[in-house]
């Protein structure tokens, strides 16, 4: 077989080496010559509506299998579009490989049709990006690319190629090793820094383990569980660590934060020891820095040096891949337990007793009516049907913190949201991902009616490959999160938060060719729900809630962790500092 | 505070752009920026001297050695260091001041590049603080015009540049390090 193909053959072939099995993108005039060598490859390509949806689409995929996602545009607009998506990844550390297409090298610089400076402008949205203007560099950059986005901290990597490259013939040598010699991945750990954070944990009283979104990048929750088995210390699990720790595990508290739960938020702010285990102390989940674990000690393993010290400067900071130093440290635990010490030891079972307390004194709010569809309603009862083993894709608002909060999950990798940048529009296409990723699994994707009219447009993709996507779109007619600050904060000044005229969900649905329905009373809920996930194919659910819930707990911008707002009744001015 | 950032960098297109853009993206300004090739052709080395937030100074030295074409990035703030600058400065100056200007000169260790009837082109290597006195000396004898580098620093304790090792690519899609 001869090995002299064209720049688009070869770009595939490396594609296909690194195991890509189903790709998302968009196609368009300088993207032709590689769409061409589509047309018969094995790859599968799914083409979107839209190109930031190729990115979300790519990320669902990343997301639910923690594989390298990857996604196509073509030059200008198409790389314009992806940018939303690829800074995305860049915030939760997913790693997707984007591929766009340039105009001619001859031509770039001078305005030509559907030029964009895509190498410029996607610099700080992703972990690194290349420009391929020489055939001969292509095989090597698309297999460096892969590598970036899937080692040390994940990320987006964007390979802007040029139409004259993806044209050119050449001859395909297969890259067998490649050299960066400035990326540095760090993923042992200081021995000597295992150690103290061993002997830390074990003169600790008021342990607990903070675990995020890492856990999951590493593919780390077997370890976790093992880790929290033998320290017994509570966890809790961020935003993006949902899954990390089982939600059925004795030992896993709630989620803590902005809208966490009460016993999380208590438990972050009275333990002795926090051991953070690959997050990033998000604003989001700290509150008012100055108040956050006032009295805790704290242990910070990340496999991102920069992560570090960013926030909260650490006694035991760890650099390194938090799966093999949770291996390590729970070995150094189980070999050299601590003395027994009765005063410790009762300490600890205090430190339990209060933790249960907290969590019988303030669970998550879940509130009935008889005669409306509360939103918590509404989760509770995907949650039944998913009983933990749905993957549940959100968008972002209210309803994302709702089914953060009442949704469980019996593995990581099950919900998958939009934490650090909050995209709307992200819910849809990274549920396609995820489908395309899981075929048999069942999908959830809870929308907010601000969200789901973002990205109505890959109904048609969900339409065209028949994927059977439960849409349960939550709509309070309001985009809700927005009207809960305004409500809250802005003296109930509703400005621009109104979203009339949502299109009647049946017809939508019938028009791509799928079911849908509306529900607004509450006794038709769970049939509604269970009729939606019995049906072969999509179904688009709409679901009309009470209008103007708020979501508690809230910690109001500024204020500190255990100084939540529980509820509408309390007051809700920004405490002083 | 004024920070000074040594870099080991590829010698790439767009290297640049990607350290720069870490300071543009959080507004601080470049007070001056030096990058030339070194012994190895491949790579550059950068001073940059920028306006840093104290606070800032470790995460932003963390940042840019997170970038995939830095190699190295030091801060020489406080470390030993040298910090050297060049200035290039035209004067123009009556007859009667054209001794004075030359023994002046000689006293920062300036050079004579060029001379004309109108006056001199003077070249002066120093610390960046006394390159400054020169030019402050010189404006009181006539008009001038100047061309600074910028500062260039290197550590005097040599940091050892540690290279990463190539990697195979044949565990499709999960490559591992060739050796160890």
């Amino acid at each position: 077989m001869s090995n002299l193909m064209s720049g688009a053959r070869m770009l595939a072939e490396c594609l296909a080496r690194e195991g890509v099995d189903c790709m998302f993108g968009y196609p368009g005039g300088v993207t032709l010559p590689f769409y061409d060598v589509l047309y018969d490859h094995q790859i599968r390509h799914v083409l979107v509506r839209h190109e930031e949806n190729a990115a979300f689409a790519a990320e669902g995929y990343a997301r639910a299998t923690g594989k390298v996602g990857v996604c196509c545009a073509t030059s200008g607009p198409g790389a314009t579009n992806l940018t939303t998506g690829l800074v995305d990844a860049m915030m939760d550390s997913i790693p997707i490989v984007a591929i766009t297409g340039q105009v001619t090298s001859k031509l770039i610089g001078s305005d030509a049709f559907q030029e964009a400076d895509t190498f410029g402008i996607t610099r700080p949205c992703t972990k690194h990006n290349y420009l391929v203007k020489k055939l001969d560099e292509l095989a090597q950059i698309i297999h460096e690319a892969f590598y970036i986005a899937a080692t040390g901290r994940p990320g987006p990597v964007l390979v802007d190629i040029t139409k004259d490259v993806l044209q050119a013939q050449g001859h395909y040598q297969p890259v067998t090793s490649i050299h960066l010699p400035g990326y540095k991945v760090f993923t042992e750990g200081h021995t000597g820094q295992i150690r103290r954070a061993a002997q830390l944990i074990q003169e600790s009283e008021r342990p607990l383990v903070y675990a995020g979104g890492g856990i999951v990048a590493a593919n780390a929750s077997a370890e976790l569980r093992e880790f929290v088995q033998v320290t017994d210390a509570p966890a809790v699990n961020t935003l993006m660590g949902l899954g990390a720790l089982p939600s059925s595990h004795p030992n896993f508290v709630s989620m803590p934060g902005m809208h966490g739960g009460y016993a999380a938020n208590m438990a972050m702010t009275n333990a002795d020891l926090l051991i953070a285990l690959g997050v990033r102390f998000d604003d989001r989940v700290t509150g008012r820095l100055a108040a956050f674990a006032p009295h805790a000690k704290v242990i910070h393993v990340d496999i991102d040096p920069a992560e570090v010290g960013k926030i909260r400067t650490p006694e035991v900071p760890i650099v390194g891949d938090v799966k093999r130093v949770l291996v390590k440290l729970t070995k150094l635990l189980v070999e050299s337990p601590a003395q027994p010490d009765a005063t410790r030891s009762a300490a600890r079972r205090a430190w339990w007793h209060q933790i249960r307390a907290w969590k019988d004194e303030h669970p998550y709010d879940t509130p009935t009516s008889d005669t409306e569809i509360k939103p918590q309603h509404l989760m509770a009862e995907i949650d039944r049907l998913s009983g933990g083993d749905a993957i549940i894709t959100s968008d972002v608002g209210q309803h994302q913190m709702w089914a953060a909060q009442l949704c469980r999950f019996n593995q990581p990798r099950l919900w998958i949201n939009s934490g650090g940048l909050g995209s709307m529009g992200f819910g849809l296409p990274s549920a396609i991902g995820a489908q395309f990723a899981h075929p048999e699994k069942l999908v959830f994707c809870i929308c907010g009616d601000g969200g789901f009219q973002m990205s109505i447009p890959e109904l048609s993709t969900v339409a065209s490959n028949g994927l059977p996507i439960k849409i349960i779109v939550m709509n309070n007619g309001h985009l809700g999160m927005v009207r809960q600050w305004q409500t809250l904060f802005y003296n109930d000044r509703l400005s621009s938060v109104q979203l009339d005229a949502f299109p009647d969900a049946e017809k939508l649905a019938a028009a791509y060719g799928f079911k849908g329905r509306t529900v607004e009373k509450p006794w038709e809920l769970a049939a509604a729900l269970e009729e939606a996930v019995k049906e072969p194919g999509p179904y688009l659910l709409n679901v009309k809630v009470t209008p103007f819930e708020c979501v508690y707990p809230m910690v109001p911008a500024g204020g500190a962790l255990n100084e939540m707002v529980l509820g509408p009744p309390q007051p809700v001015a920004v405490p002083g500092k | 505070m004024l920070q000074i950032i040594s870099l080991v960098l590829e010698n790439k297109p767009g290297a640049l752009m990607r350290v720069t853009g870490l300071l543009a993206q959080r507004g601080y300004n470049i007070e001056s920026l030096t990058v030339a090739r070194t012994l190895d052709p491949d790579l550059s080395r950068m001073t940059i001297v920028v306006d840093v937030d104290s606070l800032q100074r470790a995460q932003v030295i963390k940042q840019m050695n997170k970038l995939i074409n830095v190699l190295q990035a030091n801060d020489l703030t406080e470390g030993p260091a040298v910090v050297r600058e060049l200035v290039l400065l035209r004067i123009r100056t009556p007859q009667e001041s054209r001794t004075a200007v030359l023994k002046e000169a000689e006293i920062f260790g300036g050079r004579v590049v060029d001379s004309g009837v109108e006056g001199f082109a003077i070249e002066v290597t120093g610390d960046p603080e006394k390159l400054g006195e020169f030019v402050d000396v010189m404006s009181a004898y006539g008009e001038v015009e100047v061309a600074r580098s910028g500062a260039l620093a290197i550590a005097l304790d040599a940091k050892k540049l540690r290279l990463q090792p190539p990697v195979s690519t044949v565990g499709q899609g999960h490559p591992t390090p060739l050796q160890k």
